[in-house]
């Protein structure tokens, strides 16, 4: 019997063995493709441009739009290779190894949403000593380190109308707010902070007070025990700004299943799709964002822009991206998507992300 | 087990036990197959992200051998690494600007770490497990506390790109070297002096191996000091690789280590193991997930694949051990009896 059970576990042994090797063998068909592309005209895209994105995290539902509903779409009108890597967990430094790992490959393009604006950085300038044009989207790095940054919104337009939304929803009294952000080192989220601060000191709104900032860390179960210890702490507290999809859904979760529904406001940045039951129960009256496979297809379209040579990421450059129209680029190789977008109960149900 | 003692004290050369020739086997195996099937591994520039890769977590994995074998565990690693680097970004930010002085803060501050790592298991005799769960914890929220959500990233160019800088004339970054130094010292320390001995004689049976004369707390404390200046060291370099430090570097970075060490062919229960499986398994785990991510394989299928490794290495020497085992018993059977006691 125990040459029974040592046999089992020689067996478990093998099949794990296995397992490893199916891998890498399934891997290996993964590779190659990938054509070198051929010179084409000063205005219009290379076939065959190899385009990678990277960002922060696989496994989110926004970057999953933004990536496979937007950047997906694009590089197949104009013919490139896509595809998408990425870490799963989104820790400050767990890009740099794909990073390495896209400039061994020569993608033409690497559109990059940063987890750390500097801890990238070295890997990014060594991929583009390497040929490849880095596109940052989402969360941006160090400018000294990428080709062009593709904003969604600017942090004044995205800071405004989130204070917009909340002054809106709480009424002319006023009272407490506070902010559920996501990592307490997140680029966009802290420039979104500051600003929302400069707005607040604006005389409109001086009767809304912030009383606290927390961090959930774009993390379900986090982001909904935060919420719940800052109604916990704050007892006169009025609306909760969650400027982060995975915090304002969490925040409304708690809200709806507790006594404070309806009595304090949230509004945040959030995608129909997780906010819809929300928005028709009451919970949140509206709430903004802009379309991620949007930014995921401009971003898609600037890089192959780039890698045919059509721009270079200096000012004025002028670029067609498909059905979004032509963009101008701006000031710091900045290229902006527009204004953030205000989804409420009458238009949700038009939008499926 | 104690046969296994003895025998690595009279013949040295032992070290290379079958399990490391395993795991070397797998680390050529992994470069010979994804150097024919996937484009780019086994380049020199493959290597270099390799290498850079490897050296924060041998740099671990070397002291990490020790507190295992002796029957102990330091979760508190990456913690002290976090710490070291948020204290590095933190003095460099209020006008510390020489080199030599941040590098000796930080080693004093990881010694300094270890040490109260060291003096609860060995001074109050609480469990190592429970104790380093508790610093992994307490120096990650220390970290937070001395540089909050700040990060700091504004260090001469040449001290980061130093800290990556490679040999003349190859790829590979001269840390390498500092590395090889320490693996040697490591090396000899545990396979060939009789503190050596005393490490693998405590994790086989602390309680023989004190009445045998080995400085069994002793030793343990020195084993947690080393471990925290070690861990010093990898956040050092970790925060000039990065050129940036934040109190979240290196978050969940002891479970690789812990898992390297593991693979590497050292006993979770302690006694067992050598370094030259160590490092040849912190070579193999880096190599396969470069090559993998090479070939485009999903993280999530990475993760699975790690895991399973580490499962293979808690599982494997024990199978290997039980075969030998086995093997012998049925070969003594099958001999002759050597004398009418038998």
């Amino acid at each position: 019997m125990r040459a029974g059970s040592r046999n089992a576990r020689v067996a478990v042994l093998a099949a794990l063995a296995a397992l490893t090797l199916a891998t890498t063998a399934c891997a290996e068909s993964g590779g190659g493709g990938g054509t070198t592309p051929t010179a084409g005209a000063g205005t219009t895209i290379k076939e065959g441009l190899k385009i990678t994105f990277l960002p922060k995290q696989v496994n989110n539902p926004y970057f999953d739009t933004s990536d496979n509903k937007g950047g997906k779409v694009a590089v197949g009108e104009f013919k490139g290779v896509y595809a998408q890597t990425g870490p799963s967990e989104a820790g400050a430094s767990a890009q740099v190894s794909y990073i390495n790992t896209a400039s061994q490959q020569n993608v033409d393009v690497l559109v990059v949403s940063a987890n750390d604006k500097d801890a990238i950085c070295g890997a990014l300038n060594e991929a583009r000593q390497g040929g490849t044009k880095v596109v940052t989207y989402d969360s941006d790095t160090n400018p000294s380190c990428r080709d062009l940054f593709i904003n969604q919104a600017t942090s004044e337009g995205i800071a405004k109308s989130q204070i917009k939304l909340i002054s809106e929803a709480i009424g002319a009294d006023g009272g407490e707010i506070a902010i559920l952000s996501a990592t307490a080192n997140a680029t966009n989220q802290n420039a979104w902070i500051e600003m929302m601060k400069t707005e607040l000191a604006k005389p409109e709104n001086a009767k809304l007070k912030l009383v606290a900032t927390v961090y959930g860390d774009d993390d379900d179960q986090k982001s909904f025990t935060e919420a719940q210890g800052l109604l916990a702490k704050y007892p006169n507290l009025k609306g909760i700004i969650s400027p982060t999809t995975v915090g304002v859904a969490a925040a409304a979760r708690y809200l709806s299943g507790s006594t404070y529904k309806g009595k304090v406001q949230l509004t945040g940045l959030g995608t129909p799709n997780q906010m819809r039951a929300f928005v028709k129960d009451g919970t949140c009256k509206a709430f903004a964002l802009w379309n991620p496979a949007d930014l995921g297809y401009l971003a898609a379209y600037a890089g192959g822009a780039l890698a045919s040579g059509i721009i270079t990421g200096k000012e004025g450059d002028k670029f067609k991206a498909g059905k979004l129209g032509e963009f101008t680029v701006g000031a710091n190789a900045t290229v902006l998507l527009g204004d953030p977008f205000t989804f409420n109960a009458s238009n949700i149900d038009q939008f499926d992300f | 087990m104690s046969e296994t003692t003895r025998s690595l004290a009279s013949r040295p050369w032992s070290v290379l036990r079958s399990w490391d020739a395993a795991v070397l086997v797998g680390l050529a195996l992994v470069v010979l197959v994804g150097a024919a099937a996937v484009d780019g591994v086994g380049t020199p520039r493959f290597w270099r992200f390799v290498i850079l890769e490897i050296i924060p977590i041998a740099l671990i994995a070397l002291p990490m051998t020790l507190v295992i074998i002796t029957g102990e565990i330091d979760l508190s690693v990456a913690s002290v690494l976090g710490l070291t680097c948020t204290v590095f970004g933190q003095l460099w930010a209020s006008g510390v600007t020489s080199l030599p002085i941040l590098v000796l803060v930080c080693l004093l501050l990881g010694a300094v770490l270890g040490a109260v790592n060291g003096l609860f298991v060995t001074g109050f005799g609480l469990p190592s497990l429970a104790v380093t769960i508790g610093t992994l914890a307490l120096y990650r929220g220390l970290a937070s506390v001395v540089l909050g959500n700040r990060a700091v990233a504004d260090y001469p160019p040449e001290w980061t790109s130093g800290a990556i800088r490679a040999i003349p004339r190859t790829t590979v970054p001269w840390a390498v070297l500092v590395l090889g130094a320490l693996a040697v010292v490591f090396g000899v320390v545990l396979h060939a002096t009789p503190i050596g001995r005393g490490v693998y004689a405590m994790g086989n049976n602390a309680d023989a191996a004190r009445f045998s004369g080995v400085a069994v707390r002793r030793t343990k404390f020195w084993i947690f000091v080393v471990t925290g200046t070690m861990s010093a060291l990898a956040g050092v370099f970790w925060t000039l690789r990065f050129a940036s430090a934040r109190a979240d570097t290196g978050l969940g970075l002891e479970l690789a280590v812990v898992a390297a060490v593991l693979l590497g062919g050292v006993s979770i229960f302690g006694g067992r193991g050598g370094l030259v499986g160590v490092i040849a398994a912190v070579g193999l785990l880096a190599t396969l997930r470069n090559t993998l991510q090479l070939a485009s394989v999903p993280a999530n299928t990475l993760t699975v694949i790690t895991g399973s490794l580490l499962i293979v290495s808690v599982v494997g020497p024990n199978v290997a051990g039980l075969i030998r085992v086995r093997l012998r018993r049925r070969r003594s059977i099958s001999a002759p009896p050597p004398s009418a006691a038998g």
